[in-house]
């Protein structure tokens, strides 16, 4: 548990930081709760020659809620201050769900929601979050400021679409069209497991009926999934059985999973469809009690 | 005693108050643990000590072309590169083990796991170590791995240990026990015979603390002092002095705090005679510490055992006989650590606590391409897959009859009139009230109750279960006649020096991991002499500064150590008794004993504390006697002590995920004499968890190329405190009647009989499905399945991946 030699920087500034990049190119790596960065480097599976340390940066820790139910997450914004915090539970259901499902309560003290997207694990569960949300991430460098939505920021494997002088300030999610419902299910054999199969559905509803509809997939396949097509068919809709029992089985035939030591593909697939069923039956049956 | 007019207040200490047995004192340990004040083997730091590294083999199983170390030793601050060809050159290549098998040290030939040790850097630093062995440059041919029995024993299979004479295929032993005859006869009796085939996957003990070495050779004076982390110091300095071509007292094993051991640290392993060569070589202390993926692939596994079973019957529940096949997968190297005489453990003492009249069990271990060992992880020596066994079948054998699985046990079970009992593979157990404790757990899950509320369930679709298991196991190993390893028997010993002001320190042969030892053998010393526990120190570990013992493993410390304790704290009282007659001026015989104090028979106010017998003994001893008040005692067991258990877990299993909760878990457990109560509830509670681990989520396991599956804590799952169920614990106490203080062994009970508590409750949740078994552990991905197919689920290698 050894990593290799590398050089420590610890900017003041987001320019300082943004300098650094710019020089050392890609023997730099941004390192923010280092929750997956550290453990690559202890097994020696990255072995970056320079870690640029962004936890000095002011002004990063925030999350707050923006005008029409949309939302900015900062890059030292952590897990644990997601999971404990008071404006998710009524604004953002998805996000809030998820929260408390992310890793253990040690990792989360330390791992951030945007290191998190960065990381681009197909495990990680904010991306299918933020996925499902329609979600962005902001990215900086001294060139300037760009918005990538999520679904073309994480291109594959471990891989996203920053450039290497760029850092992700920022994770946004949009204004919404109606009253925002929606939840995430994971199913993991341990605290701090990651997933064996997870579930993000967000909703965006109008009365009982869904305007719009996002819903993504978890450890199912080689990157985080975005299940459109399970999605699309609830727009319209007001959550009927049948609507449901389709979107799980939509949503089960765009999984990808490979079978491991967490599971075989056919349960993989079958859990995608039990957790869309379970989620959406669920949304369904508060709206109709309050009806 | 006379009768005296007025009852006489006694003056006898109150033995929980001073921390006898009985008291649940803090463990005096943790003040220096909570304030991270150990003293463990990374802590240890020496002048101009410098860091090994080992480099592992990627491949299960190769030949070595060449190495290549020149780049390694190129890295600046490098000072010894050390391949198995110069391991050779001091006939270190290969060591002995506890099996009277070989083991490579470092590989010259071939590597035969993946993880195997092939090389060691010796630098200034542990990161330059590690770089230089990154940059050492290994050819391999790969050869065919074997990952299981059935493919160890095909024709053509690769010979795994062409390195032995006369080993012509992959079996590293065969053996059988029992009346093959006799159970023959019984089995034609039948009126129902059930069978069951089952695997107990491979499963890794996993301590905190990794293994390590601290090699101090010292070449001006010859003597080798070693820091290492193991559960049994004296008998590695033994081995030390053999494998190493050392002169005994020239070698000092030291072990410090150890961070769990749990059955992997018993054994010698490579890593340590590399540090020792490497500190002779380089003429410097040589510090190793392993990493967790180190020790989760190299060192010694448990399990990994598959049952081929059957029972024979009457129609009414009674059984019959029993007989199974077990095969083992021992891994590249043989390299269990037990008993000389038991090829397979203890396996045999599966079914001790039922009144079984006959039984035959044969068994056979394989060599795979995989780690070695089958160490005997928080069991008294593959007693854990034995009793899962027993009670998996058990089971089985009430669904095939059709009998209620705790009506099934209780026609069965030794009744408390039979003992001592003679078990049908030899064993004598000593005590116990077996059907009390079944009852008070079912009473405690309030069973009848459960089985209305779980037919009330699957009406609507829910599976609910209860599983229960009961057994008994054999701890405290000896006695000597039956218990050795590598020719030394099993017995333990202890010292006891009184100080003059009557505080006292107690040294013993056992080695604690976390037990307690320091805590409970001085309650047993208290409970002899009165000494308040806070007043006697308890020292182990340092094999220049402690009596010669055979470690703790196997639950044997309280039934071996533990009685030597308290057999040297009563030739202790037998010195004090002399010097209370000559400082109260009567007769010995005229003294009587109370806790704490002796005084004269018929004049109870005239008496002298322990305390004051101390001081005399430095200051005031009667002409003649030696001065000083210590001794020692070596004690060897006349039997091993039979402790009982009885473990129900009620499940809710989630159709439609696989997802199985434990709803509540009832522990009964008679281990005799509780001498301190919290640390035994400590003990059940931290095997239960083990036994939930192993149910639920842990395993490793080889693909088909033998490649590890489990080889980081990602993967090879421990449970935390959110997901490990509450345990409701009960006791029953029935005192060994052959140990000194009637104790009997508890460290692993809940570790043995828990796994089987769980899956049977799983199994119950599931039968009308019609599945009979889900090999642990029970997956959720396969458990629905199992549900799902109604067929039985297979664990065993290779795992399949895509
Ligand atoms: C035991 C354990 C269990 C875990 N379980 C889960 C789990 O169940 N689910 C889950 O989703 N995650 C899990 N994680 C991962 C955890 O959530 C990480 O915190 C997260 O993946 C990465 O966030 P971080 O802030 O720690 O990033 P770091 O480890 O610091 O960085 C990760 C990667 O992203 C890059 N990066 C980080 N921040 C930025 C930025 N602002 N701009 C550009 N690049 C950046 C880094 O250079 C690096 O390549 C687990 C981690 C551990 C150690």
């Amino acid at each position: 548990m050894y990593p290799s030699r590398f050089r420590y920087e610890a900017p003041r500034t987001l320019d300082e930081a943004l300098a650094l990049l710019a020089e050392h190119g890609d023997e730099a790596k941004i390192l923010a709760g280092g929750q997956s960065l550290v453990p690559m480097m202890k097994l020696r599976f990255a072995a970056p020659g320079v870690l640029v340390d962004i936890n000095g940066l002011e002004g990063l820790g925030h999350h707050e809620e923006t005008p029409g139910g949309g939302m900015r997450v900062g890059a030292l914004c952590r897990h644990v201050d997601l999971e404990h915090s008071t404006v998710l539970p009524g604004a953002q259901p998805t996000m809030a769900a998820a929260a408390p499902l992310v890793a253990d309560p040690i990792v989360r003290t330390r791992g951030t929601l945007v290191g998190s997207l960065c990381h681009a694990d197909p495990q990680g569960d904010w991306a299918s979050v933020m996925l499902a949300l329609g979600g962005s991430v902001v990215a900086t460098s001294a060139r300037g400021r760009r918005t990538i939505p999520v679904g073309e920021f994480v291109v594959g494997t471990f891989q996203n679409a920053l450039e290497y002088d760029e850092i992700a300030v920022e994770a946004v999610v949009p204004a919404a069209q109606g009253a925002r419902s929606g939840s995430y299910l994971k199913l993991e054999r341990r605290v701090g497991d990651f997933a064996t199969a997870g579930v993000a559905v967000a909703l965006e509803s109008v009365g009982e009926e869904v305007v719009r509809a996002g819903i993504a997939l978890t450890g199912v396949g080689p990157a985080t999934i975005a299940a459109t097509e399970a999605a699309q068919t609830l727009v319209g809709s007001r959550l009927d059985p049948d609507v449901v029992d389709r979107a799980a089985d939509l949503a089960a035939a765009v999984a990808r999973p490979r079978t491991d030591h967490r599971g075989t593909a056919d349960y993989k697939r079958h859990v995608v469809a039990t957790f869309v069923r379970r989620i959406l039956t669920a949304e369904r049956a508060p709206a109709g009690a309050a009806a | 005693m006379t009768a005296t007019a007025e009852p006489a207040a006694s003056q006898a200490l109150d033995e929980v108050k001073i921390g006898g047995l009985g008291s649940s004192r803090p463990r005096v340990e943790d003040a220096r643990f909570i304030r991270g004040r150990g003293n463990y083997v990374e802590d240890v730091t020496l002048p101009g000590m410098l860091h090994m590294e080992i480099l592992r083999s990627p491949l299960a199983h190769a030949r070595i072309k060449s190495i290549d170390t020149s780049a390694a030793w190129a890295v600046p601050g490098v000072k010894l590169v050390l391949t198995g060809e110069m391991a050779a050159q001091r006939n270190l290549a290969w060591m002995p083990t506890l099996s009277y098998d070989t083991q490579a040290v470092l590989a010259t030939d071939k590597v035969r796991f993946q993880g195997q040790e092939v090389a060691c850097v010796v630098a200034e630093d542990p990161y330059i170590a590690k770089d230089a062995c990154d940059a050492i440059v290994v050819e391999y041919e790969p050869l065919p791995p074997i990952v299981n029995p059935e493919q160890a024993l095909a024709p053509g299979a690769p010979l795994i240990r062409d390195d032995k004479a006369g080993q012509a295929d992959n079996v590293a032993y065969s053996w059988e026990v029992g009346d093959k005859a006799g159970t023959d006869a019984a089995f034609a009796r039948a009126d129902v015979v059930s069978t069951l085939r089952l695997h107990y996957p491979r499963s890794h003990p996993s301590p905190i603390e990794n293994c390590g070495a601290v090699a101090d050779f010292n070449n001006a004076t010859g003597k080798l002092t070693v820091y290492l982390t193991s559960q049994a110091p004296h008998i590695v300095r033994a081995a030390v002095a053999l494998i190493a071509e050392l002169p005994e007292h020239m070698i000092r094993i030291i072990s410090p705090d150890v961070g769990g051991g749990f059955g992997n640290k018993v054994p010698v392993y490579p890593g340590y005679v590399c540090a020792i060569l490497c500190s002779i070589l380089t003429a410097k202390p040589v510090k190793w510490i392993e990493d967790n993926t180190g020790n989760l692939s190299s060192t010694g596994f448990g399990r990994d055992m598959y049952l081929d079973s059957e029972m024979a019957l009457t129609r009414d529940g009674k059984i019959l006989a029993v007989r199974y096949h077990a095969t083992t997968d021992q891994g590249a190297f043989y390299a269990d650590a037990q008993p000389t005489k038991f090829k397979i453990g203890l396996v045999h003492s599966s079914f001790a606590c039922y009144d079984v009249p006959v039984g035959h069990i044969t068994a056979q271990g394989m060599y795979t391409n995989k780690a070695p060992g089958g160490v005997a992880y928080r069991c008294s020596f593959r007693v854990t897959e034995a009793m899962f066994f027993q009670e998996r079948m058990m089971q089985a054998a009430a669904d095939d009859i059709g009998m209620d699985q705790a009506e099934f046990r209780r026609r069965n079970l030794v009744r408390d009139d039979q003992f001592p009992y003679r078990t049908p593979f030899g064993f004598l157990t000593d005590s116990g009230q077996y059907l009390t404790c079944l009852q008070v757990g079912l009473d405690a899950i309030g069973y009848d109750d459960f089985l209305v509320e779980q037919a009330e369930a699957r009406k609507q679709g829910r599976l609910l279960g209860i599983g229960i298991s009961t057994m008994t196991e054999p701890l405290g190993a000896g006695n000597s006649r039956e218990y050795d390893i590598l020719g030394i028997k099993m017995f333990d010993s202890a010292e006891l020096r009184v100080h003059p002001t009557g505080k006292a320190v107690l040294k013993i042969g056992a080695q604690t991991q976390g037990q307690g030892h320091e805590t409970t053998f001085a309650q047993i010393v208290t409970h002899e002499l009165g000494i308040p526990a806070l007043d006697i120190v308890v020292e182990h570990g340092d094999t220049d500064h402690t009596p010669f013992g055979m470690g703790t493993y196997a639950s044997r410390s309280t039934p071996v150590a533990g009685a030597a304790t308290a057999m040297v704290a009563r030739k202790i009282r037998a010195k004090a008794r002399k010097l209370a007659a000559h400082l109260l001026e009567v007769l010995e015989e005229d003294v009587e004993w109370e806790l704490g104090r002796f005084f004269v028979r018929g004049a109870e106010s005239r008496g002298v504390t322990i305390q004051e017998c101390a001081m005399a003994a430095y200051s005031n001893m009667p002409d003649g006697m030696e001065p000083g008040l210590e001794n020692n005692a070596y004690y060897d067991p006349p039997n091993l002590t039979w402790p009982f258990a009885c473990y129900i877990a009620t499940v809710e299993v989630d159709p439609e995920t696989g997802v199985w909760d434990v709803l509540r878990f009832v522990a009964v457990d008679d281990c005799g004499v509780r001498i301190n109560p919290m640390i035994v509830e400590g003990q059940i509670m931290g095997g239960l968890t083990e036994a939930y681990a192993m149910s639920n989520m842990q395993f490793q396991t080889y693909d088909t190329d033998g490649n590890l599956v489990g080889a980081n804590y990602m993967d090879y799952l421990l449970p935390t405190a959110w997901e490990t169920p509450g345990f409701e614990l009960h006791e029953v106490v029935t005192p060994s009647p052959h140990h000194p203080i009637g104790a009997k062994g508890v460290g692993e009970c809940a570790a043995v009989g828990g796994p089987a508590a769980y899956v049977n409750a799983v199994m119950n949740a599931l039968r009308p499905t019609g599945v009979r078994n889900i090999d642990m552990p029970l997956l959720p991905d396969r458990v629905w399945h199992a549900a799902h197919t109604g067929d039985d689920v297979s664990g065993a290698p290779p795992f399949r991946t895509e």
